[in-house]
């Protein structure tokens, strides 16, 4: 993008998560919770998906600090004692790019014929199929899909921030 | 966690802090002189480095001052912190484990 001349209002941010031990299916959704912040969930395999928010600070390491993912299992124990005595058996951290209002941009660029779609922060896995059909609108027609119009790069200038900290109710 | 070395206190863990973003950033000093373009860049343009950053940190459970730090963003080590209105440290000031 900095080729193109263009500035995307992005910063890295170390996410980490955490699977535990498997375990045979005792939890049959997603489970988010926005007061004390922590989401959880069972994959197929049996292990539970844990995970919250990101480390505090920018960093390109795909590490973080004990005290976030501490934090994070003492939010799932407290809403389901029964995972106390389960074992976490791997921990990981990635990248994710942020936005200043944590929502992504998707759409055209000031340059013709090139798009972007990015800045999805903590928050874009499970959006990848809507994203990408909104994208794809985008691109075929030349003018954005009504769901991503007004997820622009523009809106950070003209002062249209989409608050996703509020939108979920969560700190991001 | 990291081990920030405060200007004010010396080392201390890192949950005694918040971090407070890229720093060397001046708030134009009359906002309605500037574009709404220059404004969203003060506001929310980064270099976002990949290297040597330029960050301040808020010592919030300690002594509570702001002062800066140059840390590499690719190791997470922190070369240097120094005190508000000093010049940033020669790259080689010091590095910690």
């Amino acid at each position: 993008m900095k080729m193109a001349g263009i500035e995307l209002p992005l910063e890295s941010y170390p996410l980490q998560a955490l699977v535990s031990e498997p375990v045979k299916p005792v939890f049959p959704c997603v489970v988010m919770s926005n007061t004390i912040h922590a989401y959880i969930s069972q994959s197929d395999k049996g292990e539970l998906v844990i995970g919250a928010g990101t480390d505090a600070y920018t960093s390109y390491t795909q590490r973080g600090g004990l005290h976030i993912t501490s934090h994070a299992l003492e939010a799932i124990c407290e809403l389901f004692p029964m995972f106390r005595r389960l074992r976490m058996l791997r921990n990981w951290g990635g990248i994710v790019d942020v936005t200043p209002d944590r929502s992504p941009i998707i759409g055209p660029t000031p340059v013709p014929g090139l798009y972007v779609n990015c800045g999805w922060g903590t928050g874009g896995f499970k959006a990848t199929p809507g994203s990408a059909h909104v994208f794809a609108w985008t691109i075929a027609r030349g003018e954005p899909h009504p769901i991503n119009a007004p997820f622009t790069l523009e809106r950070f200038r003209d002062g249209r921030l989409i608050d996703e900290a509020a939108a979920a109710a969560v700190a991001h | 966690m990291l081990l920030i070395e405060c200007p004010y206190c010396g080392e201390r863990p890192e949950p005694e802090f918040v971090y407070g973003g890229q720093a060397h950033i001046a708030r134009p000093p009359d906002p309605a002189a500037v574009s709404t373009q220059e404004w969203a860049d003060y506001l929310y343009r980064r270099d976002n480095t990949r290297g040597v950053h330029a960050e301040r940190w808020r010592h919030a459970h300690g002594c509570g001052r702001f002062f800066n730090a140059l840390r590499d963003t690719t190791t997470d080590h922190f070369l240097a912190t120094y005190r508000v209105g000093e010049e940033p440290p020669a790259a080689a000031a010091r590095v910690r484990g």
